[in-house]
């Protein structure tokens, strides 16, 4: 049996991947990331029911700078999952297969998660 | 001689009906989520940077505590599906792969749990304060 003429998949290392692979790879990966931003959810509700003493240490610490700039990040990155998640879901339902489209959805995604990020922060800051 | 049906043999070797379970979960709790983050990052943006009574009165509120409930329950659901897939694809080795499916699982379980029970302390702390004016 021949298997020279068979299409291989891509090469990850030598093969740009296209937005739709980028946004595609991207959902994964901030599935993770988000997964473990759910820890410092827990962490804030804990400290909350532990005490006075317990929610200063755990508002101290999420207050500060480095926290505040990684929550920002973490924001987007929240809003992006959840944007592309609905294209996901919608792409479940059967729609929005073809190149163009799929193309303009991924930069729907991040955009509206841009756009939410924005709100979020806004509604916090004011 | 094969006494045995071809059916037989087949039994219990696929999903049988049950093969989208997984898929279909991951659909339902990431429709749940929708609502339930914009929910949560709405308010917790709206009370960010309040002190420790403002948090909970905001958290032990009965609707805000149902829904707080509802997105630990729905959000490590969530997680420990996705991680699931994700461990599938990438972690080769069979017993490693297992050991930290499980693992997830079982963490999950166990941050759903110690959030919930966060929460519903909160929820009832709050309401005696109310009732004793403490």
């Amino acid at each position: 049996m021949s298997t020279d003429s068979r299409p291989l998949s891509p090469h990850l290392q030598v093969y740009r991947l296209p937005f739709t692979a980028l946004t595609s790879i991207s959902h994964r990966i901030s599935g993770v990331l988000l997964s473990a931003g759910s820890l410092v959810l827990v962490y804030w509700v804990v400290a909350a029911a532990a005490g006075e003493q317990a929610y200063g240490t755990a508002a101290g610490i999420l207050g500060s700078l480095p926290v505040q700039l990684l929550m920002f990040a973490w924001t987007f990155v929240l809003f992006y999952h959840l944007c592309n998640g609905i294209r996901h879901l919608v792409w479940d339902a059967g729609y929005g297969f073809e190149l163009e489209t799929a193309k303009r959805s991924g930069q729907m995604a991040i955009g509206g998660a841009a756009v939410l990020t924005l709100i979020a922060w806004l509604i916090a800051i004011f | 001689m094969e006494f045995r049906t071809p059916i037989k043999q087949a039994r219990g070797l696929g999903a049988s009906h049950h093969g989208a379970a997984h898929w279909w979960v991951q659909r339902l709790t990431a429709i749940g989520m929708v609502p339930l983050m914009l929910w949560l990052v709405t308010g917790i943006a709206a009370n960010a940077g309040g002190g420790y009574l403002d948090t909970i009165t905001w958290l032990g509120s009965p609707l805000n505590a149902v829904l707080m409930v509802l997105v630990f329950g729905v959000l490590f659901y969530h997680a420990a599906l996705g991680l699931q897939v994700v461990l599938e694809d990438y972690v080769s080795h069979k017993g490693v792969r297992l050991a930290l499916v499980i693992a997830v699982r079982f963490l999950a379980i166990a941050l759903a749990t110690a959030a919930i029970l966060a929460v519903v302390r909160i929820a009832f702390f709050a309401d005696l304060r109310t009732a004793f004016g403490g």
